[in-house]
């Protein structure tokens, strides 16, 4: 009994503290950087779309708001032929960001979004598509997978050996 | 059955089988990569490692390889015994190590056999550290995608390409580490059943190409259970769309029918559906060139139909309820069949043969089964691609059964078996006009002029008992020949006998009817199989139609003045002068069609039918099976069923006897009344209120994503789904996720079993039936009433004529098939069409130099081709590639007479 | 003439109130949890009523399909009338009250507890095993701790003489039943915050277990009327409890009998949001095993204790 009591007086105390709001949109509050608000599409250090359509990011999406469509380009790079997000649906989750194998989609600290017109949450890819590496820099995924694109043939990618001589009878 | 002990619990399989396939039955979880149903089991990967125990007191055990153990009475194996599940893990992990990082871009990954067994053994992170072995890929042609580093060298591929289906140009080189799947050197892979490689390999060497080009995984599909359209096996499909495009064609499993193989016509042939050349928009000549609203024309075309003037040409690659439809709107005796004679007499003989005779049609299944073959004037590979894959089984039948007898072996035991049996092959004899790609399997080949092919068969069906009248005189050779033939039938257990439509000559079919009936008369079991030219060419044949020619009688003779044609291109089912002609007497030409062809040019009104994948529909294949195919997606545009717009057009009109009809069960229900033939029909598949534990089944799977982003770039205020009134299924992911019916099942997928491989969870016995019966109703049981309709009259022996030409069709699998035919990659394998292929001699003769165009002539009217030799060819025939578009030479085979006069202009 | 004025003043007076502690409550329980709450429509965020208001009159008007649709309508109304009816007999001063009952504490008792009717019915029209088992503890709760709320308030009884609410306020002129009632009073706060079912006691709603409890298929107006309810019942409990033990109206005379009310009844009403702001909720079993086995004696030996006190004295 004595504890209700207390608690409640130590709660009326609060009155006369400190508050804790940010007064959003005089006063911005400080972002940490893992803050998971509008979603961008990064690049590879070489300046080519990290993405490559592997639809990951889509299937994680707890709200189905991801749409896209892979192709490849003549160089043998894949990417996104579009690539479409309807924010009036996505719920920050960071699913997509977790799921995704190229670190291609990441989650940045903007949440400053709101639009009067529903559609304009409707973000293609040209919205999407930044020119930074984002939260991974140096990563660049053909680097590490085997598929060979123009610049990179087979065998050069890290930890490979050169391409196999089939004609060679060599242990 | 026998009696097994699995983790101590008792168990009862079937003897004779093999551990793995024990295990898969029961439902268990055992990872497997070189074991295929089909394939049998030659224990290279030692994936499916299980503990074996000598009796109850044996608490050590041995590890086996499950796959390579045949069940046995008593038996008991661990298949979660901690070293066996640790020994899985470690076989993945070494399978592993040279796997690259590829999945974000590899076309396998969300199907892959090879994810699913990583998962399942738990083999879940990476040991090995060191440098991976690369591989320089090929280009292997338009279907398929190489990519070795991803190989896992499970010899699968080379298996089924060379041992199941016949493949020349694909192997394994190289040694030990670096083994090498692929061709000697780049180029387009011959096989006629290459595309089955992407299905086959376990993980993403060799993957769908048609499908790259607008790739989606298989879980972003929509996917509604399908038959092909490309032949008249009724191959299952599973038809796969995204974004209003048809992606990919899959293998869907039916153990009567395909079994676990498409044939590429099958699987690549679907690109038609995705078209620039559709018809989207109703439209209508000469006042709106342009598209009009669906209801205005529905009432033009009500009105032009009143005056009971209107004849209509069904299709035979059309549904049977669009034919249904269409006979009733304009009425029994107006109805055509949309077939060429030469095809409708085929098909009309064949459906007697069926009907009336005594011998039982085989499924393609029922004919891998068979010890003995004879092929009378057809090109299988070409003709019926699916039947030649199930020859190509059925001539191991007796060495394997020897071999199996002698060395005491199951039949799974491939490798085992395939030593034992070296080169030997069952008895095989093709007698046709060309070389076919069957013949390096032959026991005997015969070539000539189809007629004295058919007097040969004639002879056999003589020299087994059928009453044959006409004299029979043959030459020494083909005597020796019809005496082989007749001592192979009579040792046969169970003959099969093959004929069709590719010679164009129907004595073929009659000879085949006379040697199968024969031989049951002599006490034998024969089974007689006829190929046929369209998908639903019997089920037209069965609903019944007035010839083609006589629909240009009607409109010559005034008493018709309006065409209604369905699905039809009538530019395929008559030489061009005829069709020229026909559409000079119609004062309307109604279309309802998909693509915009020929006829389309000639149409007044143009109605936009849905393709196979945006329709629901019957068809009846060659054994009389009638199989329902289910809509994919709702099209854009006004794009509907033509048995809609019949439909909505009977209703405007106010046709009776379409009266009351509204969706897919009513017109089945009528259809089934009116036309009792086709009663079982009724109950092919649940009907439209059919409902698991009260809900319907989805056609996407349940991890479909980008719903709420898909349609947003047009309105972010999300569409309401589109709803099936006419079927169970649904348009979305919502719905029963349990095992739907067989005829229902939209796409193979259990829990953990994301590939095609997962199938094995919906048979009731592996590479058997599915749950509860494969899909699809025979509609034609042999008839054994009285006499059997025996056919008496034999052909005249071959005599050319002087200055004709006896025209052959010469069938490809890419290239005679309409539709087919606009995806690229198939055109690009298809002959020319103004081809004429010639005997050497009578090219010479006639003073034609081969390569340069020249004048043919068909009833006065003249045509261009280039001659090319081809020494196959007996003196006074020729040949030419049939259904090839552009074509104008339709109606074949035919007598055509040279003119003599060389153009050296060119088109 | 004058009668209607006192129905019209107290109606208007009571829902605005209930708006208002709309307002009040979020902004108060923002006070004790440092932060502002509301402040930015109108002066303060007053304004938020409104907002808040005319956001309940534009949601969908939604009746589940697998609804009782009569009950469901009528459940709402309820809870709202029976509340209203229990202020008909409270004194708000010397002269303003709507009817001058002489058993007007067992009038309040009767009404009090039809509201319970409401919260049953209500969850029962739902067709909704949450909404049924709030209703189900709604039902317990509420009704046993009516028991003992009326048992607690014998004692003003036998100390006034009198179930007349303006006589119970007049016999406290000398000394404000609080004092020689302590006990009678807490019982009577503790069964008050049960009646209204609200935190600690919010055991039929506990959005934390049962979604939103009795009210789960509630959306717009109609869910606007079980709120408007919980906050009149919030200020009839503390009207009561001003009036029963803190001497109503009564106060030094420089400002008027109504205004004091008003005050004390302020005070009530912030305790039951402090209240809130610093309780947890206990078990449901917890709650009834203290309701029977620790206040209902209790109340009892008040009860006893009371009287046997006056009877001596007499």
């Amino acid at each position: 009994m004595f504890s209700l009591i207390r608690s409640m007086w130590l709660v009326f105390l609060h009155a006369f503290h400190k508050r804790d709001t940010y007064q959003y949109p005089e006063e911005k509050a400080p972002l940490p950087a893992r803050w998971r608000g509008r979603i961008v599409l990064t690049r590879d250090p070489d300046g080519g779309e990290r993405c490559v359509g592997c639809y990951l990011c889509a299937a994680a999406c707890p709200v189905d708001c991801i749409s896209l469509q892979a192709a490849e380009a003549p160089d043998g790079r894949r990417y996104p032929g579009f690539f479409r997000i309807n924010f009036s649906r996505c719920i920050f989750c960071g699913f997509c960001e977790e799921a995704c194998p190229t670190y291609a989609i990441q989650l940045i600290p903007d949440f400053e979004m709101a639009e009067y017109d529903r559609q304009n949450l409707v973000y293609e890819k040209d919205a999407l598509l930044i020119n930074s590496q984002g939260k991974y820099p140096g990563y660049n995924y053909y680097k590490v997978a085997g598929m060979s694109i123009s610049g990179k043939e087979k065998g050069e990618a890290a930890r490979e050996e050169p391409p196999v001589n089939v004609k060679s009878l060599l242990p | 059955m026998a009696r097994i002990f699995i983790d101590n619990t008792p168990y009862e399989v079937k003897e004779g089988k093999n551990l793995l396939e024990a295990c898969l039955q029961l439902g268990l979880d055992l990872p497997y990569f070189c074991w295929h149903p089909s394939l049998g089991s030659v224990g290279a990967c030692r994936q499916c490692a299980i503990k074996s125990f000598k009796d109850e007191d044996d608490k050590k055990g041995r590890i086996v390889m499950s796959c390579m153990e045949p069940v046995r009475d008593n038996m008991r194996i661990s298949v979660n015994d901690s070293e066996a599940t640790s020994f899985r893990e470690h076989v993945i992990g070494w399978l592993m190590t040279n796997h690259p990082h590829d999945c974000a871009v590899c076309d396998e990954g969300g199907s892959c056999h090879l994810q699913d067994m990583t998962v399942m053994t738990g083999h879940s992170y990476r040991d090995y550290r060191f440098t991976k072995r690369t591989y320089h890929n090929q280009d292997l042609g338009p279907f398929l995608n190489h990519e070795m580093n991803r190989c896992i060298q499970c010899y699968r591929c080379v298996r089924f390409y060379k041992d199941y289906a016949g493949g020349k140009d694909l192997n394994v080189f190289a040694a030990h580490n670096h083994v090498y799947f692929g061709r000697q050197q780049n180029g387009t892979l011959e096989s006629e059943f290459s595309g089955n490689l992407a299905e086959v390999c376990p993980t993403g060497v060799f993957t769908d190409k048609t499908l790259k080009s607008h790739y989606t995984r298989k879980w972003d599909m929509t996917y509604a259970p399908s038959v092909c359209q490309g032949c008249s096996l009724g191959c299952n499909i599973s038809a796969g769309e995204r974004y209003g495009s048809l992606r990919q064609i899959v293998n869907r499993y039916n153990g009567e029918v395909n079994g676990y193989f498409l044939c590429d016509r099958g699987r690549y042939g679907y690109e038609f559906v995705n078209s620039s050349q559709r018809i989207v928009h109703p439209a209508i000549r000469p006042h709106h060139n342009g598209s009009a609203s669906r209801e205005y024309i529905i009432g033009e075309v009500a009105a032009r139909l009143k005056n009971g003037k209107a004849i209509g040409i069904g299709s035979p690659r059309a549904s049977l309820e669009s034919n249904f439809t269409l006979r009733q709107l304009v009425g029994a005796e107006h109805f055509y069949l949309g077939m060429s004679d030469t095809d409708h007499d085929h098909t009309s003989l064949a459906l007697k043969i069926l009907h009336g005779g005594p011998v039982r049609t085989p499924s393609l299944h029922e004919a891998e089964t068979a010890d003995m073959v004879l092929i009378l004037g057809e090109d299988l590979t070409n003709t019926a691609p699916m039947l030649a894959l199930a020859v190509r089984q059925a001539v191991r039948q007796v060495p394997m059964n020897e071999a199996m007898q002698q060395v005491h072996l199951a039949a799974w035991q491939d490798a085992a078996v395939r030593e034992a049996m070296q080169e030997a092959k069952g008895p095989l004899f093709i007698l046709h006009t060309f070389p076919t790609s069957l013949d390096e399997l032959a026991t005997g080949i015969h070539r000539d002029a189809p007629d004295n092919l058919a007097r040969i068969a004639f002879a056999i069906s003589r020299a087994l008992g059928a009453p044959v009248n006409g004299s029979l005189e043959l030459g020494e050779t083909e005597q020796a020949l019809v005496n082989d033939i007749t001592a192979a039938l009579k040792a046969a257990k169970r003959p099969l006998i093959i004929a069709g439509y590719g010679t164009g000559c129907d004595h073929m079919m009659k000879a085949a009817a006379n040697i199968s009936w024969a031989l049951l008369q002599g006490g034998g079991q024969p089974m007689l199989s006829l190929t046929l030219p369209e998908c639903n060419s019997l089920g037209l044949e069965m609903l019944g139609g007035h010839r083609f020619d006589s629909a240009l009688a009607a409109l010559k003779n005034g008493e018709a003045d309006t065409l209604v044609v369905l699905e039809n291109d009538l530019y395929r089912r008559a030489d061009k002068h005829v069709i020229d002609e026909l559409f000079s007497y119609a004062k309307d030409v109604i279309l309802v069609d998909h693509l915009y062809n020929q006829t389309a040019e000639n149409a007044t009104v143009l109605l936009p039918a849905g393709t196979f994948a945006e329709a629901d529909g019957t068809i009846v294949n060659n054994e009389g099976r009638a199989q329902r195919y289910y809509q994919v997606y709702v099209p854009k545009g006004e794009v509907q069923e033509s048995w809609k717009w019949f439909l909505q057009i009977g209703e405007k009109a106010g046709v009776q006897r379409l009266h009351g009809l509204h969706n897919l069960d009513d017109v089945v229900w009528a259809m089934t009344t009116a036309i009792p033939a086709l009663a079982p029909i009724a109950k092919l598949a649940p009907n439209a209120d059919f409902r698991m534990a009260g809900q319907k089944i989805p056609r996407e799977p349940h991890r479909y994503s980008g719903r709420t982003a898909m349609l947003a770039n047009e309105s972010v205020n999300e569409p309401r789904p589109p709803e099936d009134e006419d079927t169970p299924l649904s348009f979305t992911m919502e719905g029963y996720r349990g095992e739907a019916p067989a005829p229902l099942i939209p796409f193979f997928w259990a829990p953990g079993w994301n590939s095609p491989q997962a199938v094995n969870k919906f048979q009731s016995e592996i590479g058997g039936h599915l749950h509860g019966g494969d899909p699809g109703k025979r509609l034609l049981e042999p008839h054994v009433n009285g006499s059997i309709p025996f056919f008496t009259e034999v052909p005249q022996p071959y005599l050319s004529m002087p200055g004709h030409l006896h025209v052959m069709p010469l069938y490809s699998i890419f290239g005679s098939e309409e539709l087919s035919m606009y995806t690229k990659g198939i055109a690009q394998r298809a002959q020319d069409f103004f081809v004429i292929y010639m005997n050497p001699e009578d090219i010479d003769e006639w003073n034609i130099t081969p390569g340069i165009w020249v004048n043919f002539h068909i009833e006065g009217h003249a045509y261009l081709m280039v001659a090319v030799p081809n020494h196959w060819l007996p003196r006074g025939i020729a040949a030419m590639n049939a259904g090839l578009p552009k074509s104008q030479i339709i109606d074949l085979p035919q007598c055509i007479r040279f003119s003599g006069s060389e153009v050296t202009s060119t088109f | 003439m004058n009668y209607w004025w006192i129905i019209g003043g107290v109606l208007f007076v009571l829902l605005n109130t209930a708006a208002g502690l709309i307002w009040l409550e979020r902004r108060m329980l923002a006070l004790w949890q440092d932060r502002y709450g509301p402040n930015r429509a109108g002066p303060f965020g007053l304004f938020i009523v409104l907002a808040d208001t005319l956001k309940l009159f534009f949601k969908e008007d939604w009746i589940p399909p697998f609804a009782d649709k009569v009950v469901f309508v009528f459940a709402p109304a309820i809870v709202v009338a029976s509340v209203l009816m229990s202020f008909t007999v409270i004194p708000f001063g010397p002269n303003i009250m709507v009817a001058d009952l002489n058993i007007g504490l067992l009038f309040f008792l009767a009404m009090s507890s039809l509201g319970v009717y409401s919260i049953v019915l209500g969850g029962w029209a739902s067709n909704n095993k949450y909404a049924l088992l709030g209703a189900m503890r709604g039902a317990s709760q509420m009704i046993s701790y009516e028991v003992f709320m009326g048992m607690a308030l014998m004692g003003v009884v036998i100390l006034s003489g009198s179930f007349n609410l303006r006589e119970i306020v007049e016999a406290q002129r000398k000394i404000w039943f609080i004092v020689p009632q302590f006990l009678g009073f807490v019982i009577f706060l503790i069964a008050g915050i049960a009646e209204t079912h609200r935190l600690p006691f919010d055991i039929p709603e506990a959005e934390s277990e049962l979604v939103a409890g009795f009210h789960s298929e509630y959306s717009g107006m109609k869910f606007g009327m079980f709120f408007i309810g919980e906050y009149l019942g919030v200020t009839l409990i503390s009207a009561m409890l001003v009036t029963l033990y803190c001497g109503g109206w009564l106060g030094p005379d420089f400002l008027p009998g109504v205004v004091w009310f008003v005050l004390k009844t302020f005070v009530f009403i912030s305790l039951f949001i402090l209240l809130r702001a610093s309780m947890p909720r206990p078990r449901y079993d917890q709650l009834m095993e203290y309701g029977w086995k620790v206040l209902f004696p209790l109340s009892l030996l008040n009860l006893m204790a009371t009287a046997a006190i006056v009877l001596s004295l007499k």
